[in-house]
């Protein structure tokens, strides 16, 4: 799988929060007004903090979603619109 | 399914403790249960389950059928009685999910709660999470949060939060509590006898603390955050008993990350959508778990906050009634039902023993942000309320964008209702869509409209 272009090997199982985390990362998206750096908050899908782009999807929870074979993760820049 | 009769099996909304208890209860009973859940694996909160370990601790008895990975997006109640429930299995919030829905006679809510967070400056850095935020971590992910976190709020959740911290590696530079809890247990004799019960398993956690060299400080919170991109440090101060800083007893402490918990909000969306009736915030139930709608059932944190094991008794209760409206003739649970009136009497002691007084207010600058999403500061709230005259909720929502982002309003609605002086704290909860639709998936018909068991 892909982070923000680099591929990576991670063990299954890993929710995409999990894995940016493990990775040393804090923050993946910025807010669209202030563009303020954000990552976890709740970690259970509630606060929508955490959105990442996920093979092109924008708007995934990190926190809920799991991580699977050939995943292409990237940063959110505020408020993207749908492919 | 065919003609306006509404049937089908009991439906459980929820994998934790009190959905699991259910879901088995009324199986018991010999009538099939649909038990739904948004996560992966069962569990709910307290038994959460490791995703990366790969085995399921937990076994359903047949006739339970389990949809993981499932959000229930929308609740239709149906003429004839009962309800439609909107069901999306795949992925989290990726397009092409499943759609399906369902017919139920007995509908159980079992939906959990999330952690309260209280604005302060710099709760939006990167680095500030909830408690319950670190606690899923530690437990699903094997994550560690920081290296050197301080953990503040107010409540015993605060104690396995820095238990599991320290488990996973963490350094945890103290833990903050903003109550006088001893003081408040023992101010009624009753609820220093509900305390007490649970006084082995803090005693615990207090030589867990000691062991590792972790400093609990009463009436102290953490009122800020500082760093650019993410926390690097944070002010701590002493707080008077209705929560403002004492002057002078701010000091500012090195840390990484911070997580922060003042109790628990409910999530009562599903419930509000089948029109069930609440007291206080939670979802109001009888001695059977019924609310306020006929074949609605409600258990767990939804209706009060007492922990796992209340909440599983309450479950169990549920689902016994649940199985008998569907025809089924159980005997009275009696044990269950001594086991949810002790936690009732625990649950109301604890929210005695840790309020959250108003004083929090004062922690505020006027551009501190109270909704995270729409990133709507105090001063802004404030301008909507005095200058505007947004009195109601919708007012506020709409002159200041306050719980109008992706969340909904879950994590503001209960500070905007407190700042503004809004009466109804629970109707930032009224949203029709229960959790994320992508609008394809609207437009798209539900492809299995009848999920098998
Ligand atoms: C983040 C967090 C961590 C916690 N960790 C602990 C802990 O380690 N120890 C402890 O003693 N207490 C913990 N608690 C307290 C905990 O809430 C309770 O003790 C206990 O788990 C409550 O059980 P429950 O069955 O009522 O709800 P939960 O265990 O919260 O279960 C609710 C379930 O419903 C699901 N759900 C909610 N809405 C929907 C929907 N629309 N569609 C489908 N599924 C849905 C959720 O995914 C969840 O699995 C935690 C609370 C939180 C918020
Ligand atoms: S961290 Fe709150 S939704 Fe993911």
């Amino acid at each position: 799988m892909r982070v923000d272009g680099e591929e990576l090997v991670t063990e299954a199982g890993r929710t995409v929060a999990g894995l940016l985390l493990a990775l040393g990362r804090v923050s993946w998206r910025t807010t669209r007004g202030g563009g303020r750096p954000r990552g976890v908050f709740c970690g259970i899908g509630v606060c929508h903090d955490c959105l990442v782009v996920v093979n092109g999807a924008a708007d995934v929870r990190a926190c809920q979603r799991l991580v699977r074979d050939g995943d292409d993760i990237r940063s959110q820049d505020g408020a993207e619109l749908p492919a | 399914m065919s003609g306006p009769r509404v049937e089908g099996p009991v439906v459980v909304i929820g994998g934790g403790p009190a959905g699991m208890a259910a879901a088995r209860a009324a199986a018991r009973h010999g009538v099939r249960v649909l038990l739904v859940d948004s996560g992966a694996a069962l569990g709910g909160q307290y038994h959460r389950q490791n995703s990366l370990a790969g085995r399921d601790r937990f076994a359903l008895p047949p006739g339970v059928g389990h949809l993981p990975h499932t959000v229930v997006w929308a609740l239709e109640p149906v003429p004839e009685g009962g309800h439609r429930v909107h069901l999306h299995t795949g992925p989290a919030d990726g397009p092409g999910r499943t759609a399906r829905s369902v017919a139920t006679r007995a509908l159980v809510l079992a939906t959990g709660a999330y952690d309260r967070a209280l604005p302060f400056p710099g709760w939006d850095l990167p680095g500030v999470y909830t408690a319950g935020a670190a606690q899923a971590l530690a437990k699903g992910q094997g994550v560690r949060v920081g290296e050197r976190v301080l953990v503040a709020g107010t409540g015993p959740f605060l104690l396995p939060v820095a238990a599991s911290l320290t488990a996973a590696g963490a350094g945890v530079a103290g833990v903050l509590e903003a109550a006088e809890p001893v003081t408040a247990w023992l101010r009624r004799p009753a609820d220093a006898v509900a305390g007490w019960r649970k006084s082995g398993e803090l005693a615990g956690y207090g030589a867990l603390l000691a062991r590792h060299r972790i400093p609990y400080r009463r009436r102290t919170a953490v009122v800020a955050a500082h760093g650019t991109d993410r926390v690097e440090a944070v002010t701590t101060a002493r707080l008077t008993s209705g929560w403002e800083i004492v002057p002078g007893s701010e000091r500012r402490v090195e840390a990484d990350a911070v997580c922060v918990g003042f109790g628990f909000v409910p999530q009562v969306e599903t419930a509000l959508a089948a029109g069930c009736a609440l007291d206080g915030g939670f979802v109001a139930v009888d001695a059977a778990q019924a609310t306020s709608v006929p074949g609605v059932f409600a258990a767990g944190e939804l209706t009060g906050v007492g922990g796992a094991g209340p909440a599983a008794a309450e479950g169990e209760v549920a689902g016994v009634a649940a199985a008998k409206l569907l025809g089924a003739r159980p005997a009275p649970p009696a044990a269950a039902l001594r086991r949810v009136r002790a936690g009732r009497g625990f649950a109301a002691a604890l929210a005695r023993a840790y309020p959250v007084p108003d004083g929090w207010r004062t922690w505020l600058a006027d551009d501190t942000l109270v909704c995270r999403c729409e990133e709507v500061p105090y001063g802004e709230l404030r301008r909507a309320v005095r200058e505007r005259e947004a009195l109601g909720v919708r007012a506020v929502k709409l002159v200041s964008r306050a719980g109008l982002g992706q969340c909904q309003g879950r994590v503001c609605g209960p500070n905007v209702a407190c700042l503004t002086g809004l009466a109804d704290a629970a109707a930032f909860a009224r949203r029709p869509i229960a959790s994320p639709v992508r609008l394809g998936e609207l437009a798209e018909p539900p492809a299995d409209p009848e999920p098998g068991t």
